[in-house]
């Protein structure tokens, strides 16, 4: 059982009465504009190559930890780990999970937000130190995602290397932080909602899609979307709320 | 959630995430560093009227494994002494900008009384009042008993909580002993019946209070044979509260001796339970009285994991209380623009 799976709701929001991974995006109002910009085959690849890259760079798979950030970076890490351990037969194929709820610097404008797990692979022995440490994330945005990420991981310990793998760069970043490994470069608008939809989370096909802005009360459907801009510029913020 | 008072009215849907909570800040406290950043800035102001010892250190020490700055307040030495009210005393702390405050009364319905009153505008934490409502510790307690009966954490192979999500159906916890003077036992009456399990208590008939019909369980006086043919999963044993028994421990029952010979847990009937049965005390033991020293040592007792515990459910509470949009405890959405600075100025103007 991998932790993941048993809580997908570690990025939605308690107490809204948002269900996210249930519906379809085709059955959700406000969203005739989406439309889908990678498909199964193409976030395969995408892996693939992102896998290559990362054996690349680093020289092989040693000391190499994936760990993958709640909700659907810790399925992608897990994708990630099988490829590259058909890549190197040396790498163990283990990933670990990497809840950053606790560091989010928006803590107290968002509703409460569940704590997720944070589980290191266990040829690990519970230490990171001098470790090559990958994290991996379905959307880079904001960055803030990732800036709590590092404190999580300095709580930690003190890796070798921190490089950064998103499925999705989409831009508007608010923080100096750039990923080492992306699947496709996103230029999107900030009222534009990019969703990552994985089998193993929220059923169907895999798949990347990007909605238009929210233009009506449809915007709560998407409230606490791993993919949706929860990081984004105060006054964004409050657009989005007074919309709630 | 703004407020934890009582665990009777807590939906099953908030007492699992307050257990699943819990244990994922268990699992940060076996780091090295145990410390979060989660709380940093704010303010939690220990308010106790009553003497104790692992509450209060337990509460202390959660708030500041998640950064939190913790003031304590304890009756003896303060101006209650001068004759202070909870409402002036309630005041002060307002003006100081608490955020949660955690109060352990002597007077059944203090907490509520500070929580509603309108005197403060901080998260109130009950931590003890009167005879009436413990939750944390009935928290600790459920989760405790989940982590030993329903799940292991490594059950996996991947050391993460196998019990997370889960709720505590179908097990069967006989609670024993002082249960009138109990706050321990009326919180975990309402929590494990609402995790789902089935809750015995067990007491001489001095000790079983008025009313105790109405509450989700049942009483039996005997208790060698609620051991033997109820095969409880869980044994939780009670401290015979001698401070609230006017006239001395007499009044009660008729000799300690007695007592212990009835409703005493011993090494004997430790033998008679079912050998995943876990034995349970909320601290602090009259040793030889409620339980004898060999149950207390025993592998099967988890007095000690419950204290540790306890810290993990403590964070979990302050931090589900704590985080979050104000404005949504406030219901005022003007509020959500405002950053945390700002946020204490505002707090005293309301």
């Amino acid at each position: 059982m991998h932790p993941g799976s048993r809580m997908p709701e570690s990025s939605t929001t308690p107490g809204s009465t948002s269900e996210t991974p249930s519906d379809t995006p085709s059955t959700a109002p406000g969203t005739a504009a989406a439309r889908t910009v990678l498909g199964e085959a193409d976030i395969a690849r995408a892996l693939t190559r992102i896998a290559h890259e990362i054996v690349e760079r680093n020289k092989g798979a040693a000391d190499l930890v994936l760990l993958g950030i709640p909700t659907r970076g810790v399925q992608l890490a897990e994708r990630l780990a099988e490829r590259l351990a058909q890549i190197e037969p040396a790498f163990s194929g283990e990933f670990g999970t990497l809840d950053v709820t606790m560091y989010r610097d928006d803590l107290r404008r968002q509703p409460t937000r569940a704590v997720g797990q944070t589980v290191l692979p266990g040829s690990l022995d519970g230490t990171i130190d001098d470790k090559v440490v990958v994290l991996v994330d379905d959307v880079l945005f904001s960055g803030r995602t990732i800036r709590a990420a590092l404190d999580a991981l300095n709580d930690l310990g003190r890796p070798r290397v921190v490089q950064l793998a998103a499925l999705v760069d989409r831009g508007h970043r608010e923080l100096p932080i750039r990923a080492d490994y992306v699947g496709k470069n996103l230029p999107t608008s900030r009222s534009e909602r990019v969703r990552v939809r994985l089998a193993d989370v929220d059923g169907g096909a895999d798949a990347v899609v990007i909605s238009g802005a929210p233009t009506d009360s449809a915007a709560t459907d998407f409230a606490g979307e791993n993919a949706a801009p929860e990081n984004a510029a105060p006054e964004n913020d409050a657009d989005e709320r007074s919309a709630r | 959630m703004k407020h934890l008072l009582t665990t009777q009215g807590l939906s099953k849907d908030d007492a699992i995430l307050l257990l699943d909570t819990s244990a994922q800040m268990a699992a940060t406290q076996s780091r090295e560093n145990k410390k979060l950043p989660t709380l940093r800035g704010r303010t939690v102001v220990n308010l106790f009227y009553e003497d104790s010892t692992r509450t209060r250190i337990s509460f202390e020490t959660a708030a500041k494994r998640l950064s939190a700055d913790v003031i304590n307040f304890s009756a003896k030495g303060s101006s209650v002494s001068k004759g202070e009210s909870l409402k002036d005393t309630a005041l002060t702390l307002h003006a100081m900008g608490a955020d949660a405050v955690v109060v352990r009364h002597w007077a059944s319905g203090a907490a509520h009384q500070l929580a509603h009153a309108g005197w403060l505008d901080a998260a109130v934490l009950n931590a003890g009042d009167g005879m009436h409502q413990h939750p944390t510790q009935a928290l600790l307690d459920a989760f405790t008993i989940r982590r030993h009966l329903v799940g292991r954490v490594g059950d996996d192979g991947r050391g993460a909580d196998a019990s997370v999500g889960a709720d505590l159906a179908g097990l069967r916890i006989a609670i024993v002993g002082d249960v009138l003077h109990s706050r321990v036992a009326r919180s975990n009456v309402y929590l494990l019946h609402t995790l789902g399990a089935e809750v015995t208590l067990v007491a001489p008939p001095t000790l079983v209070p008025v009313g105790v019909e109405t509450w989700p369980c049942r009483v039996s006086y005997h208790l060698d044979e609620t051991l033997e043919q109820w095969q409880p999963d869980a044994v939780m044993m009670l401290r015979v509260q001698r401070e609230r028994m006017s006239g001395g421990s007499g009044a009660f029952f008729p000799s300690p001796m007695e007592y212990s010979r009835k409703f005493g847990f011993d090494a004997r009937r430790l033998a008679v339970l079912p050998d995943h049965a876990i034995v349970m005390h909320p601290g602090p033991m009259n040793r030889g009285l409620e339980i004898s020293a060999a149950a207390a040592d025993h592998p099967r007792s988890v007095i000690v994991e419950q204290v540790a515990n306890g810290v993990a459910v403590r964070m979990a509470a302050l931090y589900l209380l704590l985080s979050g949009d104000i404005a949504s405890t406030n219901s005022s959405t003007s509020s959500t623009s405002t950053s945390t600075s700002s946020s204490t100025d505002e707090r005293t103007a309301l």
